[in-house]
């Protein structure tokens, strides 16, 4: 085995009481994809924001190429040769793609070095198929672009050794597999890889190695993560055994929400088409596609926040006449919302401000104008005891929580409220096994006291284990349904494409 | 070498530690000043301070001072909670004094002319802080420069005014007629200027308070200040409360212009706001735009203000020294508000 590129030894790092990272031991050979493990909050990004100079260890040591370094921002990482794509990209808008290449990369005599910029930019891109056009601005680049560019930009540094922090979580499967056959070339090439993430199938393909966290510490390493099961790993990083919910058989009732040719105009992504379905009573009906396929704009109708300019919709057998989140929310419509930190929750408020948000103006939580502060406090303390919501109390500031359990907050809320019609997007995007197991039992309970659940997603597998119907969307339109007894990720991806079309309509 | 971290949490008695941090660093920054002057720093802040709190009648023209600053401090606080940034307080302040002058001049049994000169300042306060909210609204005009640019508007309308229409033919002086003798608001502590606004002002204040904490459209306004995106998935029409957070600002603000007309000058002149609109905004920013935090924020700017012109007689430091501080106690506070989201930390430097 070659000489590690970089070696962490014994970094332990705390947040007052809390020991994010203790004692861990970590290295990565040239051309090594390592796998970094964990559920949230056992220390990943902790860790790897020491090695990236955004904290300072409180103890152990970096090495690179055996020797001792000290990072202490994220410059003294770049010039030590560490790239990191972050969750949250870190570009800028306005600027085009080569202009964001060039930030902070002194060119000849003051002026930036375009030429030079360019042949390196086209360089990367045949190396590793990671194209990108220079002009354009990045704001019109997509998401999974996005990420390109920021891995271009790694190397553009001369990184060799790059870190991805849940690289997948933001991308549609097609696109993971373009990243996974760069960052293979990217090893083939003697860089160093540290792939972030709770998604085991995807470590399992893609790691040479990978090392499991757990509550901060090593719980784990795994030296074959291609024929280690998925069940074995998933017991290192939970420490005890996940089994996947079983669904069983249901008796769907009457709808409890319809769509008849619903359309939208005017707002920003995809429009509608002329979209019709129906939900049961006892039903999850999954709406799988690409994302951009209208699966925003469908929410957005559904929940009230989008005017349709065409179609009728009903609600538990009620036509909506105004759509509105109230409106739709006093038919028996509950929300859980694609995006927890910007349209579903306020995270500087605290935590029992955003569980009743959207029913402040209700009897349960005021009166002719005035809050009822009691109230608000004991729904609060109710549902965090209810659903093992781990925070402090209900004052605590809604964005000091983990993603797990804002999600379980936010699934709190409206399940308090018995909706008749549940719509989630992304139920379980950025949750550990744990929670998502948690988030998965829940939707199978309402379905059995007879709610109708909608779930958009991206997750094929997760569709294909909830859903008992899975409706595919493209461009706007539903493309095909499928029973999810006849469906597989192969049917469904052919229809996500678009080329189920013909078929359907012959 | 030191450097900043992210904090997780921020203790509680933080709120209360910043804007003393604030205030103490600002007296020290500003005591270089002093001494570049010629002047002993000790004896400048005692003379400061004994003129504007150290005695009964003191205090009283302080509280006097301290009004106008209260209610735009309140203004400035509430617009903020929603994140409509009213940097018009000025000019709201000068359109309620305008009203409140023209309404106090007629006639009429005096409780009745204070209550119709309140409202009328009121009404033309919240007018014109409704221009920028609905410029922003309908057409996203960005609103510190609209409220901003509106002040200057505002004066020079007023400035017309009293040239104009208003003008004393007698003396040929640029100040408005005085409102009726039985309009003047009455003085509470013989001796004093001590009138009723002061005691509105200090009553508004937890009033404000209640809205903000206790009533779903301050609710409101704290979740569309924080995150509209979520209080309109949530189903708050944030336009709407937009407006009304407007409102409210603009006519606070225009009750700071009735207090300084019914309360202490009895008609209008070019400078009767030496930019209390402004220091509302530092107000705002000290009280962590807290409304009762606003009433101690409005009195130390106006201990200050009052302090320098003792401090500027007695020792011949300029009184524009306290334009300084309130400068500087707004540039402190906002470095203060970095420490409730980050701490320093010392790191090592490399052997």
């Amino acid at each position: 085995m070659p000489a590690p590129l970089i070696e962490m030894r014994g970094i332990t790092k705390s947040f007052g009481a809390v020991k994010a990272n203790e004692a861990v031991d970590l290295s990565v050979a040239p051309g090594e994809i390592l796998g970094l493990l964990g559920e949230n909050g056992a220390g990943k990004t902790t860790l790897m924001n020491v090695l990236f100079g955004a904290y300072a260890p409180d103890a152990g040591e970096i090495l690179i190429q055996g020797q001792p370094v000290r990072i202490n921002s994220s410059a003294d990482a770049l010039a030590a040769g560490i790239g990191m794509v972050h969750q949250h990209f870190h570009l800028a808008p306005r600027l085009s793609v080569l202009e964001n290449l060039l930030i902070g990369i002194p060119g000849k005599s003051g002026r930036i070095d375009r030429v030079g910029g360019l042949a390196r930019l086209a360089e990367i891109g045949r190396e590793h198929g990671l194209t990108l056009d220079p002009d354009l601005p990045v704001s019109a680049l997509s998401v999974g672009e996005q990420q390109r560019l920021e891995i271009v930009k790694a190397l553009f540094r001369g990184a060799r050794l790059l870190i991805l922090d849940e690289p997948t979580a933001v991308l549609a499967p097609t696109e993971v597999d373009g990243l996974f056959a760069a960052l293979r070339s990217m090893a083939a090439q003697g860089l160093g890889i540290i792939f972030i993430s709770h998604k085991l199938n995807e470590v399992r393909a893609l790691t040479h190695r990978c090392v499991v966290l757990r509550h901060g510490r090593v719980a784990g390493r795994v030296d074959t993560p291609a024929t280690t099961t998925s069940s074995e790993m998933a017991q290192l990083m939970c420490g005890h055994e996940i089994v996947p919910p079983a669904r069983g058989p249901s008796t769907p009732g009457a709808a409890v929400l319809t769509l008849d040719g619903i359309s939208t105009s005017g707002h920003s992504g995809t429009v509608l088409r002329g979209v019709s379905l129906a939900v049961r009573a006892g039903e999850i009906l999954g709406i799988a596609g690409v994302s951009g396929n209208g699966q925003r704009a469908l929410a957005d109708v559904i929940s009230g926040v989008l005017v349709p300019g065409a179609g009728q919709m009903t609600i538990a057998g009620r036509a909506v006449s105004r759509f509105s989140p109230r409106g739709v929310q006093a038919l028996g419509l509950g929300r859980i919302p694609e995006d927890r930190m910007t349209t579903g929750l306020v995270t500087n408020l605290p935590l029992a401000d955003s569980m009743v948000l959207p029913r402040i103006g209700t009897e349960a939580f005021s009166r002719k104008g005035l809050l009822k502060p009691d109230a608000i406090r004991a729904f609060t303390e109710e549902q965090i005891k209810a659903y093992d919501i781990r925070c402090p109390g209900p004052m605590t500031r809604a964005g000091a929580l983990s993603g797990g359990n804002l999600q379980k907050a936010l699934l709190a809320r409206e399940l308090a409220f018995d909706p008749k019609v549940l719509i989630v997007s992304q139920p379980t995007r950025g949750l550990d096994i744990g929670a998502a197991r948690f988030i998965h039992e829940k939707f199978l309970d309402m379905r059995a006291r007879g709610c109708g659940i909608i779930v958009i997603g991206e997750d094929l597998e997760e569709l294909l284990m909830l859903c008992d119907r899975i409706a595919v969307m493209y461009e706007g339109r539903i493309a095909g349904t499928l029973d999810s007894a006849d469906a597989t990720v192969a049917r469904l991806g052919l229809l996500m494409t678009g080329a189920g079309q013909a078929e359907e309509a012959a | 070498m030191f450097r900043l971290e992210a904090r997780t949490s921020t203790p509680a008695w933080f709120n209360l530690a910043l804007p003393l941090l604030a205030i103490g660093a600002t007296l020290i920054l500003c005591s270089g000043l002093i001494a570049l002057a010629g002047a002993g720093v000790v004896e400048a802040y005692g003379v400061m301070f004994s003129a504007s709190l150290g005695d009964s009648y003191a205090i009283t023209e302080t509280l006097v001072r301290a009004t106008p600053m209260i209610f735009t401090g309140l203004a400035v606080a509430i617009a903020f909670r929603a994140k409509f940034w009213n940097i018009g307080a000025e000019g709201q302040l000068l359109a309620g004094a305008v009203a409140s002058c023209a309404v106090g001049a007629i006639p009429m049994p005096g409780p009745l002319a204070m209550l119709l000169m309140a409202l009328a300042g009121a009404a033309a306060g919240a007018a014109v802080a409704l221009v920028p909210a609905t410029l922003r609204v309908k057409f996203k005009v960005d609103d510190v420069v609209s409220s901003l640019l509106l002040n200057s508007v505002i004066f020079y309308a007023l400035m017309a005014l009293i040239e104009g229409p208003w003008k004393d033919s007698f003396s040929g002086y640029p100040i408005s007629p005085p409102i009726e003798d039985s309009a003047n608001f009455p003085v509470l502590l013989e001796g004093t200027r001590l009138h009723l606004g002061v005691v509105a002002a200090l009553i508004a204040a937890p009033l404000i308070w209640f809205l903000i904490v206790r009533t779903t459209l301050g609710f409101r306004i704290r979740v569309t200040g924080e995150n509209p995106e979520a209080a309109r998935y949530g189903g708050i029409h944030v336009e709407r409360v937009l407006i009304s957070t407007a409102l409210f600002s603009g006519a606070l603000a225009g009750l700071a212009g009735v207090g300084e007309v019914g309360g202490v000058h009895f008609q209008v002149m070019s400078d009767i706001s030496p930019g209390y609109g402004y220091s509302g905004i530092v107000v705002a920013m000290l009280a962590r735009l807290n409304p009762l935090g606003v009433v101690p924020a409005a009195i130390f700017l106006a201990a200050v203000m009052t302090g320098a012109e003792a401090m500027s007689r007695a020792t011949g430091v300029p009184a524009f020294l306290s334009d300084v501080i309130q400068g500087t106690a707004l540039l402190a506070m906002l470095v203060a508000l970095l420490f409730t989201a980050y701490r320093i930390r010392r790191v090592g430097v490399a052997k």
